[in-house]
């Protein structure tokens, strides 16, 4: 299910004096991490380089589980003016992630097997960190009939998404839960409800009103979040909630987790700092399926991702040309790129103010949706892969899209600055990315 | 008060002093339209490029006559006719646009804050000539001029807006505007066109327009566009007439008998409007159409650079 083409390097790296931050073994202490043949070989104090091994001086900086985005579109096959597999992942590193999901929504759609092995040989030929591809739930994402969900796990496809899309058909999407069963991957949910959502191009509220812009009410994403949760009651199946925007969102998936439904969830940078206010500048990068909601929503979703309500961070990095952004706010595309933005600013605005702890910051970004989706990595145990995230706590950073490695340059976040950010990313032993 | 802004994108964003200096600018253009030669050399040697991506007949004439009084040479582009038709994107054909040195341009569009982005690529001076359900800026100002005229003020008036309020840039720009010149504005409608938190900009709102239209200064009603029918949001014209449409027994049991009735046009007689209350004494529907020429010269000229006195 991997990418291991980087495993068996022989060099081995010693990672010195750095803070390691590991959720999964409870650890956040000043230590050396000992890599060997891609795998986390030792993790301790005072570790000794063995002969040959290049040695990386980690004092202040942070040494954590790789990060793992499992909501990003690559664009590749079919809109690589968009992105490419090649582009999307060095966007990735230099966002400190070590690994990435990508969704089914490219031409030809990720609803069959050939699509899958072209991504992740791209991946492999390209890709410079893991490439974990997610399969369509419907073919063509037309919501009418199943993918061939048994050959995509097959081949790899580590969950199952319309992302885009909602399946507006409840029976189908009961089926999909039930078929997708034996897999152990999630079926994962766009939750919008399209007829309540229809026309709309912002969040229903006051600057909906005051703009003029068609609306889409919180009740569009509520619910099928509710419908969703009921279907994974029903079914026993995992149901991944991705992109929750609404507080609504947030109480539904709390009250049925605290029932015992097996249902996860997401939240996007963007989603966590802004608010429907952005779009008064007319600038269409505030332009996204959900989009923008209200402070109420904000501090709800910053809450459930402090409590563990909403399981993990994700970007849903979704890179579109300046010509699809740049015109009329209703005509334009809906997404932004969150690769290159996401770790350092939830670090300055999520982190720094007390808000988020360290070491739930770093779960919800690595442990947790490598938890959730049962990928390798996810922590610095012994054997696991050598995939970290190191961080420099201290150093400023101010977005600039020109800096970007995507292919894209359409964030909202253009000229924020933020104390903390990605330094080096390491997969499978490899140093794929270091800042200047 | 002088004129500072580079463009005029809403009614918003200005001041109430700003608001009277278009107002009184418009007042004193109007008796060009009562000369045997109805030309100004105001803005002789200035080029007006009206950019219209959605059918107007009212506002593209009325604009296009203003600046002719003016003596601007004007420019009709609309999107059937243009480069929109064969692919162009929006920003393209503004960029276009600007290379040929505009001095004003004035823009119609479908699309919500189209005007505000045009503003924002152009340096020339953008008028917005009502832009999706945002503003509408200039069918206030006249609405306004109309009000003033008829009642001799504007603090302490009470106004109702009726009909679909949701779709409409020109509710909005006049609940601002009123608002500014302290006006009270209640909206009226089906809940179905009345938008979401309506009250947070600053109206009250009324479910029946019985209750609406009572006691109130000026009742202002809208067009009700066909297509809300077929999206669902009222079953059909005939049962909205009979709730929402002005009649004369309706405004005789319920509305001052002073009151003015004015409507942004085109009418749908018989839906929102009786004929003989279109055509009737409280109607100043015509009234406005006529000051539409004088707010927009008025416009165009404190835009161009040239000042209120040069016309006189």
């Amino acid at each position: 299910m991997t990418s291991p083409k980087r495993e068996d390097r022989a060099t081995a790296l010693l990672i010195r004096g750095g803070r390691v931050i590991d959720p999964a073994a409870g650890l956040d202490t000043v230590h050396d991490v000992l890599i060997e043949q891609g795998k986390i070989a030792r993790v301790g104090a005072r570790l000794s380089a063995p002969q040959g091994a290049a040695v990386i001086e980690a004092a202040d900086k942070w040494v954590c589980p790789g990060f793992i985005d499992m909501h990003v579109h690559l664009r590749e096959p079919g809109h690589e003016y968009k992105e490419t597999v090649a582009t999307g992942t060095r966007a990735a590193a230099a966002g400190g992630f070590t690994a990435v999901c990508c969704m089914a929504n490219t031409q030809p759609i990720n609803d069959n097997r050939a699509v899958t092995d072209y991504i992740r040989a791209k991946a492999e030929s390209e890709g410079v960190v893991r490439v974990y591809p997610i399969g369509a739930v419907t073919r063509g994402l037309e919501g009418k009939e199943l993918a061939e969900l048994a050959e995509l796990a097959e081949a790899g496809c580590v969950a199952f998404s319309d992302d885009g899309h909602c399946v507006m058909n409840a029976e189908l999407y009961r089926r999909a839960m039930e078929y997708t069963l034996p897999f152990g991957a999630p079926v994962i949910s766009h939750a919008e409800d399209q007829m309540l959502s229809r026309g709309g191009c912002m969040n229903e509220g006051v600057v909906s009103t005051e703009l003029g812009l068609a609306g889409i009410p919180a009740a569009a994403e509520d619910v099928m979040v509710a419908r969703d949760v009921l279907l994974a009651e029903l079914t026993g199946a995992h149901v991944h909630i991705a992109h929750v925007s609404t507080s609504g969102a947030v109480r539904l998936v709390r009250e049925a987790k605290a029932r015992g439904v097996r249902v996860t969830a997401e939240v996007t940078p963007h989603h966590l700092l802004l608010t429907e206010d952005a779009v008064r500048s007319w600038d269409a990068n505030t332009k996204m399926a959900p989009p923008l909601r209200t402070r109420h929503d904000t501090e709800a979703l910053i809450e459930a991702l402090a409590d563990g309500t909403i399981d993990c961070v994700a970007t849903d990095h979704a890179p579109h040309a300046l010509s699809e952004k740049e015109g009329e706010f209703d005509r334009a595309a809906n997404g932004v790129v969150g690769l290159e933005t996401a770790v350092a600013l939830l670090l300055d605005r999520l982190v720094r103010p007390g808000l988020l702890s360290v070491a739930t910051f770093v779960s919800r970004l690595s442990r947790d949706p490598a938890r959730l989706l049962r990928l390798p990595g996810g922590s610095l145990g012994i054997g696991a892969p050598a995939d970290l995230t190191l961080i420099d706590p201290d150093a400023a950073l101010t977005v600039n899209p020109m800096d970007f490695k995507s292919k894209s340059r359409n964030t909202p976040f253009a000229g924020w600055s933020a104390t903390g950010r990605p330094w080096k990313t390491i997969v499978g032993g490899t140093v794929v990315w270091e800042g200047s | 008060m002088g004129w500072t802004r580079k463009d005029l994108l809403t009614i918003r964003e200005l001041e109430p002093a700003e608001i009277l200096t278009l107002v009184d600018t418009a007042a004193s253009l109007q008796e060009i339209a009562g000369r045997e030669i109805k030309k100004v050399p105001a803005l002789r040697g200035k080029t007006v490029v009206n950019l219209f991506y959605e059918n107007s007949t009212r506002t593209r004439t009325s604009f296009e006559i203003a600046g002719k009084w003016l003596s601007a040479d004007v420019i009709n582009f609309s999107a059937s006719a243009s480069s929109a038709a064969k692919g162009e994107s929006f920003v393209d054909t503004a960029r276009n646009i600007a290379a040929m040195s505009p001095d004003v341009v004035v823009v119609r569009h479908s699309s919500s804050g189209a005007p505000a982005l045009l503003a924002r690529e152009l340096t020339c001076a953008i008028v917005n000539a009502g832009d999706g359900a945002h503003e509408h800026p200039t069918q206030a100002l006249l609405d306004l001029l109309t009000i003033r005229e008829k009642k001799g003020h504007f603090e302490g008036l009470s106004v109702a807006i009726v009909g679909d309020i949701a779709h409409s840039r020109v509710a909005r720009s006049n609940i601002h505007g009123m608002r500014k010149l302290g006006m009270t504005v209640t909206v009226a409608g089906p809940p179905t066109l009345i938008p979401p938190y309506a009250q947070e900009l600053g109206c009250k709102v009324s479910y029946r327009l019985e209750d609406a239209i009572r006691d109130v200064d000026v009742i202002m009603m809208l067009r009700l566009q066909q297509e809300r029918m077929h999206a669902g949001l009222i079953p059909s014209l005939r049962e909205y007439s009979r709730y929402w449409g002005l009649t004369l027994d309706r405004l005789a049991a319920h509305a001052r008998p002073d009151v003015l009735i004015m409507h942004p046009g085109p009418v749908n007689r018989g839906v929102e409007l009786s004929p003989e209350v279109a055509d009737g004494p409280y109607s100043v529907i015509l009234d406005q159409v006529a000051k539409g020429v004088a707010v927009r010269m008025a416009v165009l000229l404190l835009l161009a650079g040239g000042r209120s006195g040069e016309a006189q």
